[in-house]
């Protein structure tokens, strides 16, 4: 390849909100689950679990992007995987020198990040085809979505069953949880939930744009 | 040098700590791949056997990295053997069943990146089994995995002829099936007693 296919009207303002909400990794594309689910029993393991994330992606899409015309196209997907998995062995000794209680509560996920797909998606679908910058910013926006993805499952479950929000008490001390919001299922549950209230406002958005005259939709 | 009994790992791994439903270990090949009940089944064999041989490298080589006194170098070492052996499995598989080959289509490349894969390589490090243990323990995790991805190919065969409302198509449904299941798989926790 020796044109960057980059259209000239994208701008890095567009690659960060793609990734935020319109293709957004964990809504719309519905990739790389395991995590989501499996994090998500509050909202502070939620929001390490992202940065954590952002920080594999974006180091990753950079030296993916960087490296794309050395790296022979037979051996590209081994190549990006021994990328991502540097940057995870990084993460994952960084997190233990900070926190051994978060190291303790993420577990094997940090590890795990590793076979994350949207990561390697990200590197085969964007920064192989892409320049650094535009590569950053794209890993930027997709981390960004993730973590606010993971933090309303996470959030949600937190509330509804331990009653509290990043540790701070939410209700008077009597209050009772609900413990099936921190077993597997209530992480199932809760992405069910979000994806039927995200499935609900599409579907009314696409009857409001068949029922509005062509002119209002055309000059939005 | 960890002694728990053979069954008791391969019963824990299958049901009680089932990789899908309990551990969240494979999500994506469980949502994407359990559409059909025939591809499920075959899918789930597919990954026990990658299981059972990574498993088994990855004994041989934390032995190495021990006695290198490398373990830093684990999670990569382990990513790439787990590479290499799905490119073998394509290989072999392409050369002795093309049919089986084309039904798998995309998604056996697809296994490298499927987390319960290297979550078990790692587990059974973390939890010192022996190399007959980890060989155990590769077997369960694939029963569990087969179990969960069949008994979600059945359900949601099932529920593709039902009236689903417009809203909880796709993946939702799914989810939400995902969770009756997981719930379901609970009750074994009194297995472990």
């Amino acid at each position: 390849m020796s044109v960057d296919p980059i259209e000239p009207t994208a701008t890095l303002g567009d690659e960060f909100f793609k990734g935020v909400w319109r293709e957004n990794p964990t809504f719309v594309q519905v990739l790389g689950m395991c995590p989501v689910l499996a994090v998500s029993n509050s909202a502070r393991n939620a929001l390490a679990m992202g940065l954590a994330t952002t920080f594999v992606l974006v180091g990753s899409n950079a030296v993916v992007s960087a490296l794309r015309r050395f790296i022979p196209n037979q051996v590209r997907i081994t190549t990006y995987i021994l990328i991502i998995a540097t940057f995870v062995t990084v993460v994952d000794y960084v997190i233990q020198a900070i926190s051994l209680d978060l190291y303790k509560a993420l577990g094997a996920f940090i590890a795990l990040i590793v076979v994350n797909c949207f990561i390697l998606g990200r590197a085969e679908a964007f920064a192989a085809k892409n320049p650094v910058l535009p590569s950053i910013v794209d890993g930027l926006g997709m981390g960004a979505g993730f973590c606010w993805a993971l933090l309303c499952i996470g959030g949600v479950r937190e509330i509804l069953g331990s009653g509290s929000l990043f540790g701070l008490p939410l209700f008077h001390a009597g209050f009772q949880g609900a413990t099936l919001m921190l077993l597997p299922s209530g992480g199932f549950f809760t992405l069910a939930g979000w994806m039927l209230l995200l499935n609900a406002l599409r579907q009314r958005r696409a009857r409001r744009a068949a029922a509005a005259p062509l002119a209002l939709v055309e000059g939005r | 040098m960890n002694t728990e009994p053979l069954w008791a790992i391969y019963v824990n791994a299958t049901l009680i700590n089932n990789f899908v439903l309990a551990l969240f270990l494979g999500i994506c090949p469980f949502l994407g791949v359990s559409n059909k009940l025939d591809t499920a089944a075959r899918m789930g064999a597919a990954v026990t056997f990658v299981l059972v041989v990574s498993s088994a490298s990855a004994f041989g080589i934390e032995r190495l990295l021990t006695a290198l006194d490398a373990s830093y170098l684990r999670l990569i070492a382990f990513i790439a053997v787990i590479a290499s052996t799905v490119q073998l499995v394509e290989m072999f598989i392409k050369k002795t069943s093309p049919s089986l080959f084309r039904a798998l289509g995309i998604y056996l490349p697809l296994i490298t990146t499927n987390c319960a894969i290297l979550g078990l390589a790692l587990f059974q490090t973390n939890k010192g089994y022996g190399f007959a243990q980890c060989l155990v323990y590769a077997l369960g995790a694939g029963s569990g995995f087969t179990l969960a991805l069949v008994l979600m190919a059945g359900l949601r065969e099932k529920l593709a002829l039902g009236a689903v409302p417009d809203v909880a198509q796709g993946t939702a449904l799914a989810l939400l099936l995902a969770g009756l299941l997981s719930v379901a798989f609970m009750g074994f926790g009194g297995l472990s007693g």
